[in-house]
C-alpha cells in the first residue's frame, strides 16, 4: 500500500473524528455560552466525560468542581502550552490553527470556577506563535469585555525547562520562580497561582470543553469507550511511511489497529505517550488499548521498526530525563542518572546482566517515591523496555 | 486552627491540630520517621525523600514532612516498601555523594553518615557518580564542597527564609543540579554575610566554617609567640553540648581552665570589651541624641548597634545609604584586639608583634571581621585567629583533657573582669538591656526602674520586639531627655533586621536606638554554635544566659572594675582620643555584587 492510498484510507477511517480542525464558525458560540448558567456548564462537562488530555485523565468537570467550591477572593485558569513531551507536538498545530476554540474554553472554566484571569503558559521555544497568539488573545479579550465579561487572559512564555509542563512546576514558573514541582497536597485548584484556587489545563482539553459547550456532550461522549471518552489528537513519529503528523482519532484504538493504521507492519514497538510513556512491544499491540484503562497518552505515539536499537530508544530517553529533571528529589535526580549510567555499564560488560534487576527495583522505587509526575514516570520508559527488550540491553 | 483531627500510625490513633504534617504526627508518638532536607526552622521542601511512609490505598510512598495529616488516614511507617525505598534514596545519595568520610571535618556528625549506618547501606550498591567540584575556600569563614552536598536545600531555605539574603541558591536541572552562588561566582565574591546559619543547618560537610585550629595550635606551640584569648558571652553557655553536658550548660569556669591548660599565655573575656561597648556606645548614643534634641543638629537616629559583623555586612550590602546610623563601636571581638596589643601589652611589657590575639566565637562572620583590613588600629591585625564554639570543641577533645571533670577558675585580671550586662551580649536583646542598665543610670543617676535590672519587654524570641523607656528625673548635664520617652526596637535574624532597616532607609523610623543581631536568638543562636540548633535548644541556652547574669556580682557595664580602671589609666574618657582610635571604626559601602573582570 503506497502512502498516499494509507492516507485516503486514514482520512476514510471509522475512527477519524473532526472535531477540533473543523473549520466551522463560531461567532455566535460566546452569546450562547454566556447564556448558560455555570451550573449546566459544569453539568454538560460531566456529562460528556472529558478528561485531561495532557496525559494523566483527571476528570476535568471534578477539577472545575473542586476550584468552583474552594472559597478565594482570585481564582485562575492557567491553559498550559508548554508543550515539551518529546514527540508531542499537537498544542503548537491547535494553538496555531484552533486559537479561536481554545480562548473561549478558558472563558468556560473561568465562568465555572468563578476567575477573571486567566493565563495561557506558552512553552519558550514556541516563541515564534506568540504575534499572532498575542493578537487573537487582544481580540477575544476585547470581545469579550464588550460583553461585559470581567474574564481576561494573558501569555506568559516559558524558558525551556521540560518540568514546568507538571502543573505546579508551571505556577511556580509563572509567579517569576525556579520552575520546581511543589508538594501536593495542597493541590493548585485549592492552593495554586500565588496560592489562590487555580485550575490548570492542557491545550486540548480546553478545545474540547469549548466544543462540548458549544455542540453539547453528546458529540464527545458518543465516541470513544466509557472509560476513556471522546477522542484524542494524536502526534504520529518515527517509523511511518506516511507524513509525520497530527491525526484526530476516536479513543479506545487497540495499538494494532494504530499500527495497521500508520504503517506497513513492519513495527515491534511502539512508545506510546513520550519520554515518560510507557513501551508496548509487538506481542501486546492486539490486546493493548490507547486510553486510560490501557495505556494513556498526552498524544505521543512514536513507532519503532525492527531495525531500530531499543536500547538506543532507552538510552536516548534517559539522557532526556537526566537533563530535564529539575533535579530536586533524590529519586528522580539520581535516579534517571543511575538508570542512565546503569545500562551503559552493562551493555559495556562493566556490570553483570543482573544489574539490570537491581536498577528495575530502582525504576519501581522512583515511580513511588519520587515528588512530582515526572520523577514517578521517568522510569516507565527503562521499565518496559528492559521488560520486553532485556536482550538488547544487554548485547 | 483549632480543629482536631485524628488518624492512624502504625495502626495507634493520635489527635494533632489541623496544619500538622504526618511527620509531626509520628513525632507526638515518638515514632522516629528519618529526614534530611526537614528542619524546624525553616519551610518544609519535601525533596530528599527519606521520610517516606505507606499511606493506606494509596500506592505511592509520601514523603510525612510534606504530608498535611488528614482525618481518618492510616499510616505505616516501617513497611518493606518504605525500609527498602529509604534504604534505595540513601544508597542514591551516596552514589552522588564523595564518600571520604575518614578525612571529613563533619565525621561523626553527619546526618548522612547516620542514615547509611541505620539503614545498613553499602556505599557501592549503585555506580559512583560523584563529579569532579573543587572545594571553595575563598571565604575566611565558609568553606563550601559540592563534593559532599545531598542538594537537601536547606542552606537554601535558610538563607532566604531566615536571613533575606539568598546567597545560595539552585543551579542547574537534573545531573547539572547544584547549589551555587550569584553567577557560580566564589562566596568571598558574592553577597553573603559571613553569618554561618547554611553552616549550623547543613546536614553534612558540605558547609562547614573554614577552621583555623592548626594555626592555633601553631601559635600555642611557638615559644617566641605571647598567646592571649578572649571567649565570647555565647560560647561558655553553647561549648558544653560538644563535650557531653546538657544542652543549656553553663561551663565558664571550666572554659577558663581548659583555655589555661590548652597552652594560652593569658585567658581573657570579651565580656570585657562588651562592658567597654556599653561605655562607648551608650554615650555615643546620648551624645547622638544630645545633639539632635538640646542642639537640634540633623543627626542620624536611630541608631543601630554594630556588634554582629553579619549585620554590618549585610548592611553595607544591602542598605548602605543608612551606615552613618551604625554606631561607630567596633564589636566587643575587635575591641578586644585593640587593647590586647596596645594597653594589655604596654601593662605587662610585651612586644605586640610577638602577640597572637585568639578569639572563641559563636560565629563564623568574626572569622572575616578580624580579616577586615581596617582593624589593625593597634598597628597590627588587631585579631589574628577566630575559631567557633566548635573549632575549641574540636581542640579540647585533641587535648584529652577531661573537660566535665576540671576544677572552675577565672580569667586574667586586666582585660578578664565582666558583669552580668557583657554576658546578656549572648542574646538577643541583651546588648539593648546592657545599654540600658547604664544609659538610664548615666543620665538620671538611678537603676533602670525594673525589678532586680531585668528589663523583661526587651527579651524573647518574637523576630522584631519593640519597647520604650520614659525617662524622668534627670540629673543636670541631661535635663533635655526630661520626660523623653526612648523608643526601642530589637531585630535578630537578617530577615527581620530588614524590616527596621528598611523604616530607617525611607526615613520613617519611630525609634531612637536598634539592636540587631545577624543570627536567630541573637549569638546564642550563631554560625559558629554546635550543631544542631533549633528553637529549644536556643531557649536552653538564652536561659543559661539569664542565669548566668543573674550570678554575676556585677550585673551594670559601668560597674565593671576593670573598664573602671581603663579609663583610669588608658583611655581617659569616653568616646576620647584613644577611644576614637582603638575602639571605633568605619563601614564600606559593598554594592550588590563585585565588579565582574575580576
Amino acid at each position: 500500500m503506497d502512502s498516499s492510498t494509507r492516507e485516503r484510507r486514514i482520512a476514510e477511517h471509522k475512527k477519524r473524528v473532526n472535531l477540533i480542525f473543523k473549520k466551522c464558525v463560531w461567532d455566535d458560540f460566546l452569546d450562547r455560552a454566556l447564556e448558560m448558567s455555570p451550573e449546566d456548564m459544569l453539568e454538560k462537562v460531566k456529562e460528556s466525560g472529558l478528561r485531561g488530555r495532557g496525559g494523566a485523565g483527571f476528570p476535568t468537570w471534578l477539577k472545575w468542581k473542586f476550584a468552583r467550591e474552594a472559597e478565594a477572593d482570585e481564582k485562575y485558569v492557567i491553559c498550559n502550552a508548554d508543550e515539551g513531551e518529546p514527540g508531542t507536538f499537537k498544542d503548537r498545530a491547535i494553538l496555531q490553527e484552533q486559537a479561536g476554540k481554545v480562548l473561549p474554553g478558558m472563558l468556560v472554566c473561568a465562568k465555572v470556577i468563578g476567575a477573571e484571569k486567566g493565563f495561557i503558559y506558552l512553552r519558550g521555544e514556541y516563541a515564534y506563535l506568540l504575534p499572532a497568539l498575542s493578537q487573537e488573545v487582544e481580540n477575544f479579550n476585547e470581545k469579550i469585555r464588550e460583553k461585559g465579561e470581567r474574564f481576561s487572559i494573558e501569555i506568559k512564555l516559558g524558558s525551556g525547562a521540560y518540568v514546568c509542563g507538571e502543573e505546579t512546576a508551571l505556577i511556580e514558573s509563572l509567579e517569576g520562580n525556579r520552575g520546581e514541582p511543589r508538594n501536593k497536597p495542597p493541590f493548585p485548584v485549592s492552593e495554586g497561582y500565588l496560592g489562590k484556587p487555580t485550575v490548570v489545563h492542557n491545550v486540548e482539553t480546553l478545545v474540547y470543553a469549548s466544543i462540548i459547550i458549544s455542540e453539547g456532550p453528546e458529540c464527545f461522549k458518543s465516541l470513544g469507550t466509557s472509560d476513556s471518552a471522546g477522542a484524542k489528537v494524536f502526534c504520529i513519529s518515527g517509523d511511518t511511511d506516511l507524513d509525520e503528523g497530527i491525526y484526530e482519532l476516536e479513543m479506545g484504538m487497540t495499538i494494532k489497529e494504530f499500527v495497521e493504521l500508520f504503517s506497513d507492519g513492519d513495527i515491534k514497538a511502539v512508545q506510546v505517550g513520550g519520554a515518560s510513556g510507557h513501551c508496548v512491544p509487538r506481542k501486546k499491540f492486539a490486546d493493548t488499548i490507547i486510553g486510560f484503562e490501557g495505556v494513556p497518552t498526552g498524544g505521543s505515539m512514536v513507532l519503532f521498526n525492527s531495525s531500530r536499537s531499543m536500547y538506543n530508544v532507552l538510552h536516548n530517553y534517559l539522557e532526556f530525563f537526566e537533563e530535564e529533571s529539575c533535579g530536586q528529589c533524590t529519586p528522580c535526580r539520581i535516579g534517571c542518572q543511575q538508570l542512565l549510567k546503569g545500562i551503559e555499564a552493562v551493555k559495556s560488560g562493566e556490570k553483570p546482566s543482573e544489574y539490570l534487576d537491581d536498577l528495575v527495583k530502582l525504576a519501581g522505587m522512583m515511580k513511588i517515591s519520587a515528588k512530582c509526575g515526572l520523577g514517578q514516570s521517568a522510569a516507565n520508559p527503562f521499565i518496559s523496555i528492559v521488560e520486553h527488550f532485556r536482550e538488547e540491553i544487554m548485547y | 486552627m483549632s480543629e482536631k483531627i485524628t488518624l492512624k500510625i502504625n495502626n495507634i490513633d493520635v489527635t494533632v491540630s489541623a496544619g500538622a504534617t504526618v511527620l509531626d504526627a509520628a513525632r507526638k508518638l515518638k515514632i522516629k520517621i528519618p529526614t534530611l532536607c526537614n528542619h524546624p526552622d525553616i519551610c518544609v521542601a519535601g525533596n530528599c525523600r527519606v521520610c517516606v511512609v505507606e499511606q493506606k490505598d494509596s500506592g505511592a510512598l509520601p514523603a510525612a514532612c510534606a504530608t498535611p495529616a488528614a482525618e481518618g488516614m492510616e499510616i505505616h511507617t516501617n513497611t518493606r516498601r518504605v525500609r527498602e525505598a529509604r534504604k534505595a534514596v540513601i544508597s542514591l545519595l551516596l552514589s552522588e555523594h564523595n564518600n571520604d568520610c575518614l578525612r571529613c571535618y563533619k565525621n561523626g556528625n553527619c546526618e548522612l553518615q547516620e542514615l547509611a549506618t541505620e539503614y545498613t547501606v553499602e556505599a557501592d550498591r549503585y555506580i559512583s557518580i560523584l563529579k569532579d567540584y573543587g572545594v571553595d575556600k575563598s571565604s575566611p569563614s565558609i568553606q563550601k564542597d559540592d563534593s559532599k552536598c545531598v542538594r537537601c536545600q536547606r542552606c537554601v531555605r535558610t538563607c532566604a527564609n531566615l536571613q533575606d539574603v539568598s546567597a545560595l541558591w539552585i543551579s542547574g536541572k537534573g545531573r547539572k543540579n547544584k547549589i551555587s552562588t550569584f553567577m557560580d561566582k566564589t562566596i568571598d565574591y558574592v553577597v553573603c554575610t559571613n553569618c554561618g546559619q547554611c553552616v549550623n543547618r547543613c546536614p553534612t560537610g558540605a558547609l562547614t566554617e573554614k577552621n583555623y585550629i592548626e594555626e592555633v595550635w601553631g601559635a600555642i606551640d611557638d615559644p617566641s609567640k605571647h598567646v592571649v584569648v578572649q571567649t565570647a558571652p555565647a560560647v561558655r553557655v553553647a561549648l558544653g553540648e560538644v563535650l557531653g553536658c546538657e544542652t543549656g550548660s553553663r561551663v565558664t569556669g571550666k572554659m577558663v581552665t581548659v583555655l589555661k591548660r590548652l597552652g594560652f599565655d593569658r585567658v581573657f573575656d570579651t565580656n570585657f570589651t562588651a562592658d567597654l561597648t556599653i561605655i562607648e556606645e551608650g554615650h555615643e548614643l546620648l551624645r547622638r541624641l544630645s545633639e539632635k534634641l538640646r542642639d537640634g543638629k540633623d543627626v542620624p537616629l536611630p541608631q543601630f548597634t554594630s556588634c554582629s559583623p553579619g549585620w554590618i555586612k549585610y548592611a553595607e550590602h544591602v542598605f548602605p545609604e543608612i551606615l552613618d546610623y551604625l554606631s561607630t563601636c567596633k564589636s566587643p571581638q575587635q575591641m578586644f584586639g585593640a587593647l590586647a596589643k596596645t594597653y594589655y601589652a604596654e601593662k605587662a611589657g610585651i612586644d605586640p608583634a610577638d602577640m597572637v590575639v585568639v578569639s572563641v566565637m559563636p560565629c563564623t562572620a568574626k572569622k572575616f571581621e578580624a580579616a577586615r583590613p581596617e582593624m589593625n588600629s593597634s598597628g597590627f591585625r588587631d585579631v589574628d585567629c577566630v575559631i567557633t564554639t566548635r573549632e575549641l570543641g574540636h581542640m579540647i577533645k585533641q587535648s584529652g583533657i577531661d573537660f566535665n571533670n576540671l576544677e572552675e577558675s577565672l580569667c586574667d585580671s586586666l582585660l578578664g573582669a565582666h558583669t552580668g550586662a557583657a554576658v546578656i551580649f549572648g542574646a538577643t536583646g541583651g546588648v539593648m538591656e546592657a545599654a540600658l542598665r547604664t544609659a538610664y543610670e548615666v543620665v538620671t543617676g538611678r537603676a533602670v526602674p525594673f525589678e532586680n535590672l531585668n528589663i523583661i519587654p526587651v527579651r524573647g524570641m518574637n523576630g522584631v520586639r519593640e519597647a520604650s523607656v520614659k525617662i524622668e528625673g534627670c540629673l543636670s548635664k541631661w535635663k533635655f531627655l526630661e520626660g523623653a520617652e526612648l523608643k526601642l526596637a530589637i531585630a535578630h535574624g537578617l530577615v527581620n533586621a530588614r524590616k527596621l532597616a528598611k523604616q530607617v532607609a525611607e526615613g520613617r523610623s519611630p525609634y531612637h536606638f536598634i539592636e540587631i543581631m545577624a543570627c536567630p536568638g541573637g549569638c546564642l543562636g550563631g554560625g559558629g554554635q554546635p550543631i544542631p540548633t533549633n528553637m529549644d535548644i536556643r531557649m536552653k541556652r538564652m536561659d543559661a544566659i539569664y542565669s548566668e547574669d543573674e550570678s554575676l556580682e556585677f550585673r551594670k557595664s559601668h560597674d565593671n572594675p576593670e573598664v573602671i580602671r581603663i579609663y583610669e589609666d588608658f583611655l581617659k574618657e569616653p568616646l576620647g582620643k584613644r577611644s576614637h582610635k582603638l575602639l571605633h571604626t568605619r563601614y564600606t559601602e559593598r554594592g550588590r555584587y563585585r565588579t565582574l573582570n575580576r
